[in-house]
Formats: C-alpha cells, sequence, structure tokens
C-alpha cells in the first residue's frame, strides 16, 4: 500500500484522475441540487402539460452531461491561458485563435482524408486521432511562433504592452485563417464531416423518477470527447508534476530569476509552456469541431473569454484550479442555456447563457479575485 | 536692384517666418487643387477613383498637421486651422457629400478617441469595451427620440420633439458617465490585465443585452435596431435662406453634424488638455507610472480612476447620441467589440497619452477603414468586370476568389498595426509630450526640455532609451 502511494503513477496519474471525478460530482451535486431548491420554490406549469420540476427532473440528466462536455472543452482551453499565465503573469489573448487554428487544421485533414460517413468506426477513431494529433501538432507550433515574434521582444515592457501585442495577434490570426480559407476555397466557413454513427444515442442507464422511466442517453462522440479530454487533464498533469520539464516550469511560474539562477534555460521553458498550452488549444479545437460540425474564423472569441473565465474562477496560474473552473462553469453554463427560458417564463432565454459567464466572472473578481483555489498572488516585482 | 530686393525676400522667405507660412499655404492650394481636379465627373467612374480620392482627402487633411506643426504665431495658426476646418472643409463637402460624411465619422471617432485615450492614455487602464459607452449614448436618443419609446411604454408621446436632443445630449453625457462609474466601482480595483477582460465581458453584456431587449418589453427592437430617429432642429435654415444660401436638407444636415462634431471635439480637446495639466491628469499620470507610489503619495485610487472612467465615458456617450441621430438608424451590429479595438488602434497608433496623436490616429484609421479599404474593394471589383489581367504574373483577375475583398479584412490591418506599433513604436506617431520631454531627459537634451519644442523627429524609438516608460510597470 504504502509502496503504491509512493510511486509516481498513483501521485501524478490516479490522484489527479480522481479528483478530476470528485470536481464533476462535486459540481453536478451542488448545482443540480441548487436547480431542484429553486424548481421546488417556482413550480408552476409549463408548457407540455408538465410542471417546472416535472420538467427540471425529466431533462437533469441530459442537460448535466451536456453541460459537462463543455466544462471539458473549457478546462483544456483554459489550460493554455493558465499555464501562460503561471509562468508570464500575461493573458495570453492570442490563445482563442491558437484553438481556432487547430479546428482549421483538424477540419482540413479529415476533408483531405475523406474518410466514407459509412466507414466502420476504428476507421474513423483512427481518422480523428489523426485530426487531433495534427491540430496539436499545428497549434502548438503556432504558439511557439507567436511567442517569438509578438512577446518575446515584449518580455520586461509595461504590462499592457504585451497584451495588446496578443490583442493584435487575435485579430491577425483571424483573419489571415479567413484569407487562406477564402483562397483556397472561397469560403470562410468550413464544416466537419460528419459520421451517423458517432451521432447516434448510446443508452447508459435509465432512471426511474416517481416511477416514470427517464433514459439517460450520450452522444457516441460526447463519450470520446470526455475520454480524450480526460486524458490529455491526466497527461498534463503527470508532465507537470512528475517530469523535470514539469518541475522546471513550476520553477520558472514560482521565480523566474531564481530559476535562472538554477540552471532552468527560462526561455525555452516557456516556449515549451506555449507549445504544450497551444498543443492542448488545438486538441481542443478539433474536438470543438467534431462537436459544434460547423467553425469559421471567429469561433474562438467567445469559447476564448470563456475559458479565461475558467481560469480566473479557479485560480488564474492554478492547473487544477482551470480544471475545477472549466467543469464548475460549463454545467452552470449548461444548466443556464437549458432553464432560463423556462424559468422566468420565456423572458430571458438561452441567449443570456454568455452574460452568465461574463457575470460570473465580474462577481468573483469582485469577490474572490484568487478564485475557488487560488493563493493570494501579488503583483510580480 | 529689383533682383538684389528679390533676393533678399527669397532669402527672408527661405529662413524667416513667411517662408513657413507661403509654404503651409502652399499645400493647402495644392491640396485644394487636387480635390478640384478629383471632383471632375469624368473621373468618377474610373476604377482607382475612390483610392486616390481617399488619398486626395488625406492629403488636404495633413495639411491640419503641417498647421500645427509649423513655427508660426500661435493665432496665425489657429486661423489658419480654423479657415481650414470651418470654411475649406464644409465647402469640399458641400461640392461632394462623401467627404463629408467621412470628415463628420472622423470627428466621431476622433472625440471618442480622445475619451478613450483619457482612460487608456492617462490613467493606464485599458478598457476594451469601450463601445458600450457609446451604445448607451446611441440608445438613449434612439428609444426616446424614435416611436420606439411608445412601444416599450405604452404610450403615444413619443418621438419626443426635435428640440429635445440637446436637452439630450447633455442626459447622454450624464447617463454614459453614471454607467461608467457603475461600471468602474465594482472593477477598478482590479489589476490592470484583469480590468482590460471584465471591460470586454462589459462590452459584450451591453451587447447582448441590446440585442435581446425586445422581450419582455420591447425596449431596443433586438436585431432589427431602431428607426427613424429624430434630428435635430434645423433652426438656422431660415437664417441661411435669408443670407441667399438654399442647400437641400440631406447635406444641410451633413454640415449640421459636421459642425456639431467639431464643436463638441473642441470642447473635448479643450477638456482634455485642461485636465492633462490639472492635479487630475497628474495623479492619472502617477497611478499609470506606479500604482503603488501614487497611493503612497496620498491619491485616492479609485476616486480617480472613476474619474477617468466617467470622463471617458461621457465622451462616447455624446457622441453615440450624435451619431445615432446622424445614421437615422442603429441597430446592435454598430456596437461590436470590433468597434471598440477601432478605438483603441486609434489611440495606439497616435500615442497613448497624448491629445493630438489621438486625432491623428482617428483620421488615420478612419480614412483607412471607409475609404482605403472600401476603395481597394471597389477597385478590385470593377478591374475584374473590365477583364482586367494582372501583367508579368498573367493571372486575370476575375479569378481572384471573391471572398478576399480588403473590404472584409480590417481586423487583419488593425492586428498588423497594433503587433508592429507595439514592437516598433509603443510610444505612438505622435508622442505624449511627457514622453518627449522623458526622451529628450534621456539624451541629454535639456534645452529641448526647457522650450518644450517637439523634438520628435530625430529620436531613435523608446527600445534605445530604457528610461522612458510609455505606460505603468
Amino acid at each position: 500500500m504504502r509502496r503504491l502511494r509512493e510511486s509516481v503513477l498513483y501521485q501524478a496519474v490516479a490522484v489527479p484522475l480522481l479528483q478530476l471525478i470528485l470536481f464533476v460530482v462535486i459540481s453536478l451535486l451542488v448545482i443540480g441540487s441548487i436547480t431542484l431548491f429553486l424548481a421546488v420554490l417556482f413550480n408552476r406549469p409549463v408548457a407540455g402539460g408538465m410542471t417546472l420540476l416535472q420538467f427540471v427532473v425529466r431533462t437533469l440528466p441530459q442537460v448535466a452531461i451536456d453541460g459537462l462536455v463543455i466544462g471539458f472543452l473549457y478546462a483544456m482551453i483554459a489550460l493554455g491561458y493558465t499555464m501562460v499565465y503561471g509562468v508570464l503573469e500575461f493573458i495570453n489573448f492570442a490563445h482563442s485563435e491558437i484553438f481556432m487554428v487547430g479546428a482549421f487544421i483538424g477540419v482540413e485533414l479529415m476533408l483531405a482524408l475523406a474518410i466514407p460517413s459509412t466507414a466502420p468506426l476504428t476507421l474513423i477513431m483512427a481518422g480523428i486521432l489523426l485530426a487531433v494529433v495534427a491540430g496539436m501538432v499545428g497549434s502548438g507550433l503556432l504558439a511557439v511562433a507567436v511567442e517569438r515574434i509578438a512577446y518575446r521582444p515584449l518580455r520586461g515592457a509595461p504590462r499592457l504592452v504585451p497584451l495588446i501585442s496578443a490583442i493584435g495577434v487575435s485579430f491577425f490570426l483571424q483573419d489571415a485563417v479567413r484569407a487562406i480559407e477564402g483562397l483556397l476555397n472561397n469560403a470562410f466557413y468550413r464544416n466537419y464531416p460528419s459520421f451517423p454513427i458517432l451521432n447516434e444515442q448510446v443508452p447508459i442507464a435509465t432512471l426511474y423518477i416517481a416511477g416514470q422511466p427517464i433514459p439517460m442517453q450520450i452522444q457516441a462522440k460526447v463519450i470520446f470527447i470526455i475520454a480524450a479530454s480526460l486524458l490529455m487533464l491526466t497527461g498534463l498533469n503527470y508532465l507537470v508534476n512528475a517530469t523535470r520539464l514539469g518541475r522546471a516550469i513550476r520553477a520558472v511560474a514560482q521565480d523566474r530569476p531564481t530559476a535562472a539562477l538554477m540552471g532552468v534555460h527560462v526561455d525555452r521553458i516557456i516556449m515549451l509552456t506555449f507549445l504544450i498550452g497551444g498543443a492542448l488549444g488545438g486538441a481542443t479545437g478539433v474536438l470543438f469541431g467534431i462537436r459544434v460540425g460547423r467553425i469559421d474564423p471567429y469561433v474562438g472569441f467567445i469559447p476564448g473569454i470563456k475559458a479565461f473565465t475558467a481560469a480566473v474562477l479557479g485560480g488564474i496560474g492554478n492547473i487544477t484550479g482551470a480544471m475545477l473552473g472549466g467543469i464548475v462553469l460549463g454545467v452552470l453554463e449548461g444548466f443556464a442555456g437549458a432553464y432560463l427560458s423556462q424559468f422566468t417564463g420565456g423572458a430571458f432565454g438561452t441567449e443570456y447563457k454568455d452574460i452568465f459567464a461574463f457575470l460570473i466572472l465580474i462577481l468573483i473578481l469582485m469577490f474572490r479575485p484568487t478564485g475557488l483555489l487560488g493563493e493570494a498572488v501579488g503583483q510580480k516585482a | 536692384m529689383i533682383g538684389a530686393k528679390a533676393k533678399a525676400l527669397v532669402g527672408r522667405i527661405r529662413n524667416g517666418r513667411e517662408g513657413a507660412l507661403a509654404g503651409v499655404l502652399l499645400y493647402i492650394v495644392a491640396a485644394l487643387l487636387l480635390m478640384n481636379w478629383l471632383s471632375q465627373p469624368g473621373l468618377r467612374d474610373a476604377p482607382w477613383y475612390p483610392l486616390i480620392s481617399a488619398l486626395g482627402f488625406a492629403a488636404f487633411l495633413a495639411s491640419l498637421l503641417l498647421i500645427y506643426y509649423v513655427s508660426l504665431a500661435g493665432a496665425v495658426r489657429a486661423l489658419l486651422g480654423a479657415v481650414t476646418l470651418l470654411v475649406l472643409l464644409p465647402v469640399l463637402g458641400v461640392r461632394n457629400t462623401f467627404l463629408l460624411e467621412v470628415a463628420t465619422q472622423v470627428g466621431i471617432f476622433a472625440a471618442m478617441a480622445l475619451g478613450l485615450n483619457i482612460v487608456v492614455g492617462f490613467a493606464g487602464l485599458l478598457d476594451l469595451g469601450y463601445v458600450a459607452f457609446y451604445a448607451v449614448g446611441a440608445y438613449l436618443w434612439a428609444i426616446f427620440g424614435s416611436p420606439q419609446a411608445n412601444v416599450a411604454f405604452g404610450t403615444n408621446r413619443f418621438p419626443l420633439a426635435p428640440e429635445w436632443f440637446f436637452v439630450f445630449l447633455f442626459l447622454a453625457v450624464g447617463v454614459a458617465a453614471l454607467t461608467g462609474i457603475l461600471l468602474g466601482l465594482p472593477v477598478l480595483r482590479l489589476r490592470g490585465d484583469y480590468l482590460a477582460i471584465v471591460t470586454l465581458a462589459f462590452g459584450e453584456v451591453i451587447r447582448v443585452i441590446v440585442n435581446n431587449l425586445d422581450k419582455p418589453i420591447n425596449l431596443t427592437n433586438g436585431p432589427q435596431g431602431i428607426r427613424p430617429i429624430q434630428r435635430p432642429p434645423l433652426f438656422f435654415k431660415p437664417w441661411l435662406e435669408t443670407v441667399g444660401i438654399r442647400l437641400d436638407e440631406p447635406v444641410l444636415y451633413g454640415l449640421y453634424f459636421y459642425f456639431l462634431v467639431l464643436l463638441v471635439i473642441g470642447f473635448a480637446v479643450l477638456l482634455t488638455r485642461r485636465l492633462e495639466d490639472s492635479w487630475v491628469g497628474r495623479a492619472w499620470t502617477a497611478i499609470r507610472e506606479d500604482e503603488l507610489a501614487a497611493q503612497v503619495m496620498g491619491i485616492p485610487l479609485v476616486r480617480m480612476k472613476l474619474a477617468a472612467f466617467a470622463t471617458g465615458a461621457s465622451f462616447a456617450g455624446a457622441m453615440g447620441m450624435i451619431f445615432a441621430a446622424k445614421q437615422y438608424f442603429i441597430n446592435p451590429e454598430s456596437f461590436t467589440f470590433m468597434e471598440s479595438i477601432g478605438i483603441l488602434v486609434m489611440v495606439i497608433v497616435g500615442g497613448m497619452g497624448s491629445i493630438p496623436g489621438a486625432i491623428v490616429g482617428a483620421t488615420v484609421v478612419t480614412i483607412l477603414n471607409l475609404q482605403i479599404l472600401k476603395g481597394l474593394s471597389l477597385m478590385l471589383s470593377k478591374l475584374r468586370q473590365a477583364g482586367f489581367v494582372v501583367p508579368l504574373i498573367n493571372f486575370p483577375l476575375s479569378q481572384w476568389p471573391t471572398q478576399l475583398e480588403p473590404a472584409k479584412y480590417e481586423r487583419l490591418i488593425f492586428g498588423i498595426l497594433l503587433i508592429l506599433m507595439m514592437i516598433l513604436r509603443p510610444q505612438g506617431l505622435i508622442p505624449e509630450r511627457r514622453h518627449r520631454m522623458e526622451l529628450a531627459e534621456a539624451l541629454g537634451r535639456e534645452e529641448a526640455i526647457a522650450e518644450r519644442l517637439p523634438v520628435e523627429e530625430e529620436l531613435p524609438p523608446v527600445v534605445a532609451a530604457p528610461e522612458a516608460k510609455p505606460m505603468r510597470d
């Protein structure tokens, strides 16, 4: 038992995985029960011959799963923000566009592979895996290039200077992708090929509430997305907590000059941080594209801000926090999107779910700027 | 004898003030001749016309810069500037109403750039949702100056009479300032980069709300927007007619808005200049340079930041209202994140903290956006229709993808401008006076500081002078 507890595998893989599952369970339980409580409180008949409570109970499992998927995607993008913030104390505004570029690399590869839509599942999976890897490589390298060109010359400049440069990069990348797609295809959006087999609903369980069967289903591609995210989040945890590189990253994040004195090659570590963050962003882009189908060059903006919100929610600079923040925000948003309209009698609809995330951002920054898991961080001198 | 006199005159012109004056006048006349040549009816259909027209107009506007920098007595410069802005430009505008429209739009953006300059340039607070205040001003008048308010409140007393426009102009300033304070209160305690994201989020919140507030009560008419919006009264029309000037109503309104915007800018410049040198302005600079030190020196941080936010917001509120009245129609499309970034680009291109910089930045970016990019698109489509083949590479333009239209790529231009400015010239085209003084100090040019002369021509970029800090560290 003790040997198990001291083993790297246990500490760097099993613990974070359990932690992730714990986050999922806790956030679902808390947000779900709040929703149920509100439903009991404001219970009244709604459309379809149901009461509000019945409606909520009936849809709750599905909403929870949908929210979780968004949450995992946010968590993975948020990691890119939080890691860069950790080492450089700088909001990489262009990260949302790194994510978008990943989605485009993925779609171009998938379209080039031209896997028939009736192909066997293994072939489709292999294609998607290839797209994810290509997205990771492309986005990772792009993030490194952006750092080299637009951020490194500005290191040491006043805080706002690299931030403004990052906004510039973000805008530049949006239209650069649009120009490339326009040149190649004369259209600025692309559609991921759809595979009927991935859209199939897989029944996982049937809940009986008050004698009524409520089927719980999950889309096949959603299973894939959740599995891929879990794998990558655990992998990142392993990388950061159990390898030499991870130790160097943590050292640079804690104290850059001292890390340099201890023989850490700071520039290289910063570069690798961008590479890892960018690769995660690229992979998320491909998964996001598979989920939504159609992508355009501006698709990264809103998920980018939300992922940043998630990073702040969890405590920026904190890797575990980013995962927690992403999951919580995704679930919250899923619930808000599904129930806001019913709870307010149609006055406020799904359109307001974006505002929901921003309000959360403002509220956290007001009342707990360090985030859920963050410690008080002083301004680095 | 005559030769000697002429020689003496030439000598005086060459090194005296008469020379400067003659040069400026010559430039203005040349620009006017160019504009006159461009207004020939035959030229309008040429594919390159919009582009050349834009460049000609920019050259004309550059005369104002020339007037600003030339070493002449203040009164002479003021006179020249007033003649250019109050006489020459309106005359050009009456002959070509598009130029008047561009000039008015430049003015609107210049006033907003001045406002954002207070927030970003003076106080060092990066506001990425500035356009929200513009929207507040615009919708304030759009709702009450159109039948929309009837729909929302179930009366039939609206639209308000045109005279209310001026009351609402002050109201818009107040409401926008109040919005600025309300937004600022919770978030101004945050560090600079958090503030940027929160203001961005706030801008999006306002846009989403405006987009969706057609239910439960229809306040903004959602994505369809509001029309028709009441315009201010043409109270001076009878006066003009007694003088014998008869103009069409659209031209009259164009001139009206041009002068109104000019008036507001004049007021804004005056206010900004007074603020810059006042204790408030110095407190803002102190906050920008070092928040902690400023606090230690007893500057009330939150109150000062709120003041910056409110002042900046009030400019945008007034301009939003004028914009709504000018456009006759507004919808949420005019208040996107893109607009906020556009104004930020103006401030950064011109030079953060620099008043002439903000105006020059607004002019450059607006002409780029409204005239040059659109002109390029127009030129491309005309050449394409004409079956033009690019020489040397033998590329028929008809094969150029329709998606690649320059007018659609303003983000690309903005992005490149932001990156390049930050890397190569973070102090902007026309650096702020204090920066210039700091730079001069760093280079040991006491005489320049003593005279407060502009010395930017030989200055190396800020990278060479580590003492110069464009913004709060």
